[in-house]
């Protein structure tokens, strides 16, 4: 229990810094009005101009200290508190472009990119174990050979190319799939079927590797010799007992990869026209978007942090030898 | 003010010298250690690591060849003299072109009009002619140059071979610069932090976490909005989000080193902590610095790939393969398809790629002792 508080007291400093780093990057380094200029044409631009579009998205206010407002006004009228601090507690702002409001287009993005992420995710670590399970049961053969070959393969082969020819392949010459986009409901299935085996594809190579040292590792114990000196079947000793103790490495890296699957998929919401959180970080990006790009580099950072308290919380429960102090 | 110094032939010379130099020396120096001969002998006995090392020196000649340029006077084509400054006589120089451009001058001068496939004798696209006798037809013209284009043509009508022969030298800055601005910072935060300790260990560690909770895409994505595109940008964001790793692993080892007899020895006889860490330290956790390096390599010529289809990472007009790609996009969605210019990039970026992978692998199995141990 103490531990517990303590991790989440040292949780606080940690994200209030990553909001003053964020800030510092995107309006120190940065200034509002080199944004402003930038977004209506360097040359283009009057200072009138420059002002009246700071004043539409709050930008024509001082960084850090105001000193024409009185009393808690001189610290609340600054960019650092209305762009910044807000963050803190989910107030994302407009939008730099469009002038819609950040906070409900995030929400009505998250599910998409869930149903996306969420399943490569189950996906891939269910292919990624059970491979290297069978690969690392018949080690130095030629099938392990082989896979090992073809993992290598797999992970120097750049992801835009599994997209684009996998888009072409099934989407326009075979017509299996629907080349791109998205429907909720019954339909989504169909729309998701590419992208996640695409997904699962790209993760493969090096999530086969990652647990066959992981798996063999496991498989050197003394544990393992006594089961099968006792008389246990092979797929009883392998995914039974070296499963369950290499679990542990593996379990305590999902609560941070489960939290960042909200941040979507950039490159294959992109390509697939899901309307999701990686499709509405790379429009930003394309429409240099500073408002929507900050607000997704704090929440990841935020979601990154949570997932390590996770993480932290979740030895104790996966590994009963770990005793926090 | 950035991208002017890169571009100008005299630093890209100058790098180009400096960074041979610095491999040469360091190759020199590692040779006359038993430890890294005995690594290299084991790197060499497996026959895909030392096919992967051929291959991967070739690219290298490739990409230094590609940096190395010189200006040349100005040849009227029609007399083939030299073209003289008016008033002062002195012959007029050209912006300058690399060593492989001169080579890849008899594939790349041979321009055509537009896309042609590989080895094609005529036009890949059709135009409306009018005949003699008045009839109007869509015809794929004769090329300038049939059948001597090995990849065929783009859009613009430039060779595809010389382009992927051309971004060979943007992969290899994108792992290679990287690296080098990436080992000081590592080495440096890692050795204070690992050996002093105290709050020298507590800022760097704030530091690490604080870079690291920033998912990596989303950081560069952040840094080159800020810096604009570009290849020297691109190293330098890349290479802010990719120094936290090594560093934590410099700094553990240090930590494990810094309690070794021989170094408690060598403070019990006086000797000054940066000769400690200079002389006892760094050349015992090496190993690790080359192992995290060689691997990561190959996940940086990916990235590029990658972020320049974000519009993240080089100019448009950069000759790379992520632009290359970017470009094949549109190519196939007509009809029939273009397929000469992405499976170039992709043949050519496999070709670094898979031995770089390989090699790596072979090199972690050699130096990491907690393999060899097994």
């Amino acid at each position: 229990m103490h531990y517990i508080i303590r991790r989440v007291l040292y949780f606080i400093p940690t994200l209030f810094s990553v909001n003053l780093f964020v800030f510092m990057l995107f309006f120190v380094v940065n200034t509002p009005d080199h944004i402003a200029k930038q977004a209506l044409g360097e040359k283009a631009s009057t200072p009138e101009m420059v002002q009246r579009w700071k004043e539409a998205r709050g930008y024509a206010l001082p960084l850090f200290f105001n000193r024409d407002s009185k009393g808690m006004g001189c610290l609340r009228d600054t960019i650092f508190y209305q762009k910044s601090l807000k963050m803190l507690w989910g107030d994302f702002g407009v939008s730099d472009m469009t002038l819609q409001p950040i906070g409900p287009e995030i929400l009505r993005r998250i599910p998409p990119s869930l149903c996306l992420t969420f399943s490569v995710f189950l996906a891939s670590l269910f292919f990624n174990i059970v491979i290297a399970m069978l690969v690392s049961a018949n080690r130095n053969s030629h099938y392990d050979f082989g896979v090992q070959l073809a993992c290598v393969f797999l992970m120097s082969v750049s992801s835009l190319i599994y997209i684009i020819t996998a888009q072409y392949l099934f989407g326009k010459v075979l017509h299996v799939v629907p080349v791109s986009g998205f429907l909720p409901g019954k339909e989504m299935f169909r729309f998701l079927v590419l992208p996640v085996a695409i997904g699962i594809l790209g993760n493969l190579g090096s999530g086969v590797r990652f647990y066959r040292t992981l798996f063999l590792e496991e498989m050197g114990r003394d544990y393992v010799r006594t089961a099968r000196a006792k008389g246990l079947p092979e797929g009883k000793v392998l995914f039974v007992h070296v499963l369950k103790n290499a679990l542990i490495p593996i379990l305590t890296n999902v609560p941070v990869q489960l939290l960042m699957l909200i941040m979507g998929s950039l490159l294959l919401e992109n390509f697939f026209s899901i309307p999701g959180m990686g499709g509405y970080t790379i429009s930003a990006i394309n429409a240099q978007d500073f408002a929507v790009v900050r607000t997704m580099v704090f929440l990841g950072s935020f979601l990154y942090m949570v997932g390590l308290v996770l993480t932290d919380l979740s030895y104790c429960l996966v590994d009963p030898r770990v005793k926090l102090v | 003010m950035l991208q002017s110094f890169f571009n100008s032939w005299v630093t890209q010379n100058l790098i180009t010298m400096a960074i041979i130099a610095v491999v040469m020396v360091a190759a020199v120096m590692m040779s006359r250690r038993e430890y890294w001969r005995v690594a290299a002998r084991e790197v060499c006995q497996k026959r895909a690591a030392r096919f992967s090392f051929v291959i991967l020196c070739i690219y290298a000649v490739v990409a230094l060849l590609d940096s190395i340029g010189w200006r040349r006077p100005v040849v009227d084509a029609s007399t083939g003299k030299t073209v003289l400054h008016a008033s002062t006589g002195k012959p007029i120089l050209d912006h300058g072109a690399s060593a492989l451009d001169y080579i890849l001058k008899p594939i790349s001068s041979k321009k055509e009009t537009t896309y042609s496939a590989p080895l094609a004798e005529r036009q890949f696209t059709t135009v409306i002619e009018r005949a003699e006798d008045g009839s109007v037809a869509r015809v794929h013209k004769a090329l300038n140059y049939p059948c001597q284009h090995l990849l065929g043509t783009d859009i613009i009508g430039a060779d595809v071979l010389a382009l992927s022969l051309k971004s060979i030298r943007t992969g290899l800055i994108i792992g290679f610069l990287t690296t080098l601005i990436v080992i000081p910072f590592a080495l440096f935060f890692g050795l204070c932090a690992g050996y002093y300790g105290g709050w020298a260990d507590d800022i760097v560690q704030y530091l690490c976490t604080l870079i690291s909770s920033i998912p990596s895409v989303l950081l560069i994505a952040a840094l080159m909005l800020i810096s604009g595109r570009g290849l020297p940008q691109l190293c330098m964001a890349v290479a802010l989000t990719s120094w936290t790793g090594l560093c934590r692993l410099v700094r553990g080892e240090a930590i494990h080193l810094r309690e070794m007899e021989y170094v408690q020895a060598a403070r019990a006889l006086g000797v000054s902590s940066w000769r400690i860490i200079v002389r006892h330290i760094l050349p015992n956790l090496l190993h690790l610095v080359l192992i995290n390096l060689v691997l990561k390599f190959s996940g940086l010529v990916l990235a590029e790939a990658t972020l320049t289809y974000l519009g993240l990472g080089v100019s448009a007009e950069t000759i790379s393969w992520g632009t290359m790609i970017n470009d094949a996009r549109s190519e196939l969605t007509r009809d029939p398809i273009i397929w000469w210019k992405l499976t170039s990039a992709f043949v050519f970026m496999l070709g670094l790629v898979l031995p770089a992978n390989i090699f790596g692998d072979a090199v972690r199995d050699a130096l990491d002792p907690r393999l060899r141990t097994q």
